[in-house]
């Protein structure tokens, strides 16, 4: 059985958890919208061409995808130490997923924008939209279920990656179930994170879904 | 310039604007040696080349063609939403390629248009989709609601601007497009094949309703379409394009009463009936007996009027059947055939007061059989 120290253990590993999480993808929505707005428009037929400098941007988002999370945390340290000022703790693993799920979410949004008949921008130009007006009033809310189904699935693969943070010593779910549960040999421990972590997935995905429902019942 | 010859010019200048004003009634686009060429993987396709073209203020103006003649692109240079290769479009006298951003919006406020698929936006209610225009114009909320409710009032939908556009009828989001393109108060109305995603009766009421809003509000409508009953339906004048050139235009009632281009006359085809088959089986080109009854062949293209108590006279005692009609009114005109059977006795003459042409076109034995 689990002692109270190992609960209380768990309780602060899940808190960190949900902490790293929720901030890095608050940070990845607020930089990944404009980044994916930027990629769709951007393009020699968008509405703001600038097709040389959307080859560039997309050139660096392909570069940070192509980077596995585990190397990404290592090669950022001394960007994190700049940014947060230390390289370990909940904090300083905020850098290194922030900059890993933006792209990411950059990428799954650009998909759902993209989608967006091209003949509502045709519509809204028409009746005198101007360009912003066409982003605000067109491409994002009627891309908006595409990019709530793409968060979900943004915020479910930054709990898998939140794990491997536990290497920078970030603490959180995955590195109580490596440093208890792998290597002092507790399975006990080892299957309360695993249901943890299935439970936690499950409650995203869940809530993500019924958002994307509720978005396209209008 | 002296002092006379000033005042000279001045008072010209003075008198030029009352006219140019009489002619110059908001609404009218001109287009002048326009083209258009795409380019593409295959090579430079020519969409449209050297289009000349003059619409009024507020008449109903159609664009027909089949698919690929360049309707689209003809009608989406009126909004710059395509720009011509070569040419100029004017829109009230005004060339539209020279417009900056604030420009073209401006003229885009003027310039309503309609869509085939109605290009509704899903995540807003029909008031907001209608209230769309007004709201990026920077109007007052309550101005906004003010004119938002009238417009869903003139299109039908007084009530309805809760709701989703994905929970209405075809003919109700189309409502909701027009009210949307109405509601800036525009001149002209660009319609873009408004009725070929809608069933034969959703389309009468939506054309009743452009006829309609033609009348009251005065505005020009420039439509396209492939189907010549809608030009039929409500336009004035008409404009047949083919392989991006125009093929013939004028009054609707003489392009379908005289149609010269074989273009037209092969959109005009899915309208007329031909010659009924058990009575192509039995004609023969010459008279073979006194008993034969000559079939003729009335054309009416507006000028003439079918008087069918003349035409009883003309046969005289012999008889005359009706073996098929065909006779529209386009613009108050009759446009259409008459095949009539005239009893035995050798050929009559048709006046040519009573059809704008006659032909005989064969014999038969007895038309009853």
């Amino acid at each position: 059985m689990l002692t109270t120290q190992m609960v209380d253990r768990l309780q602060q590993a899940l808190w960190d958890t949900v902490l790293m999480v929720s901030v890095s993808a608050g940070i990845a929505v607020l930089a990944g919208i404009p980044l994916a707005v930027f990629l769709v428009t951007s393009g020699s037929d968008g509405i703001f061409p600038a097709p040389r400098l959307n080859r560039i941007i997309g050139t660096v988002v392909n570069g940070f995808r192509a980077v596995p999370f585990i190397v990404l945390l290592v090669a950022l340290i001394p960007f994190t130490r700049l940014v947060a000022g230390t390289t370990i703790g909940v904090w300083a693993a905020i850098v290194p997923l922030s900059v890993s799920a933006t792209p990411f979410f950059a990428r799954i949004a650009e998909v759902s924008l993209r989608e967006v008949d091209p003949g509502l921008v045709e519509a809204a130009q028409s009746i005198g939209c101007r360009r912003w007006d066409i982003v605000r009033h067109v491409l994002l809310p009627e891309a908006l279920p595409g990019i709530a189904g793409g968060f979900t699935i943004t915020v479910v693969s930054m709990i898998g990656a939140s794990a491997m943070a536990g290497a920078v010593g970030a603490g959180g779910l995955g590195d109580v179930a490596i440093r208890y549960g792998y290597q002092r040999f507790d399975t006990t421990v080892m299957l309360v994170v695993i249901a943890i972590l299935i439970l936690l997935v499950s409650a995203v995905q869940f809530s993500g879904d019924h958002a994307v429902r509720w978005l396209k019942a209008r | 310039m002296t002092g006379a010859a000033a005042t000279l010019a001045r008072s010209a200048v003075t008198e030029i604007p009352a006219a140019a004003a009489a002619i110059r009634k908001a609404g009218t686009v001109r287009f002048e040696g326009l083209g258009k060429t795409y380019r593409s993987s295959a090579g430079e396709v020519q969409a449209l080349s050297s289009i000349d073209l003059d619409i009024r203020a507020g008449e109903i103006f159609g664009i027909i063609g089949r698919s690929g003649a360049g309707k689209s692109s003809l009608l989406r240079t009126i909004n710059r939403l395509e720009r011509p290769t070569t040419g100029r479009v004017l829109v009230d006298g005004e060339d539209i390629a020279l417009l900056d951003e604030a420009g073209l919006v401006a003229l885009r406020r003027r310039v309503g248009m309609i869509f085939q698929h109605f290009n509704l936006l899903s995540a807003k209610t029909v008031y907001e989709n209608v209230a769309l225009p007004l709201r990026v114009a920077g109007v007052a909320r309550d101005e906004i609601t003010r004119r938002v409710d009238q417009a869903l009032d003139l299109v039908g939908l007084a009530g309805k601007g809760g709701t989703y556009p994905s929970r209405l009828s075809g003919g109700q989001k189309q409502r909701v497009g027009i009210a949307r393109a109405l509601v800036s108060r525009p001149e002209i109305l660009l319609c873009d094949e408004a009725t070929s995603a809608l069933d034969p009766e959703t389309t009468v009421s939506i054309l009743r309703l452009l006829r309609d809003i033609n009348q009251r509000l005065g505005l020009t409508i420039v439509l396209i379409t492939h189907e010549m009953s809608v030009i039929r339906e409500i336009c004035d004048r008409v404009v047949v394009l083919e392989r991006g050139e125009i093929a013939e235009q004028g009054e609707v009632w003489q392009v379908f009463g005289a149609p010269r281009h074989p273009a037209t006359q092969a959109l005009l085809q899915p309208l007329q009936h031909g010659l009924p088959e058990d009575l192509a089986d039995r004609l023969h080109e010459t008279r073979r007996g006194p008993e034969d009854q000559a079939v003729v062949e009335l054309t009416f293209a507006g000028s003439a009027v079918p008087d069918l108590a003349q035409l009883t006279e003309l046969a005289g005692g012999r008889g005359l059947r009706l073996l098929s009609s065909q006779i529209d009114r386009i613009q108050g005109r009759a446009i259409g055939k008459l095949l009539l059977a005239l009893g035995p006795g050798g050929d009559a003459e048709f006046p040519a007061h009573l059809a704008d042409r006659t032909r005989i076109i064969g014999y038969v034995d007895d038309t009853d059989g």
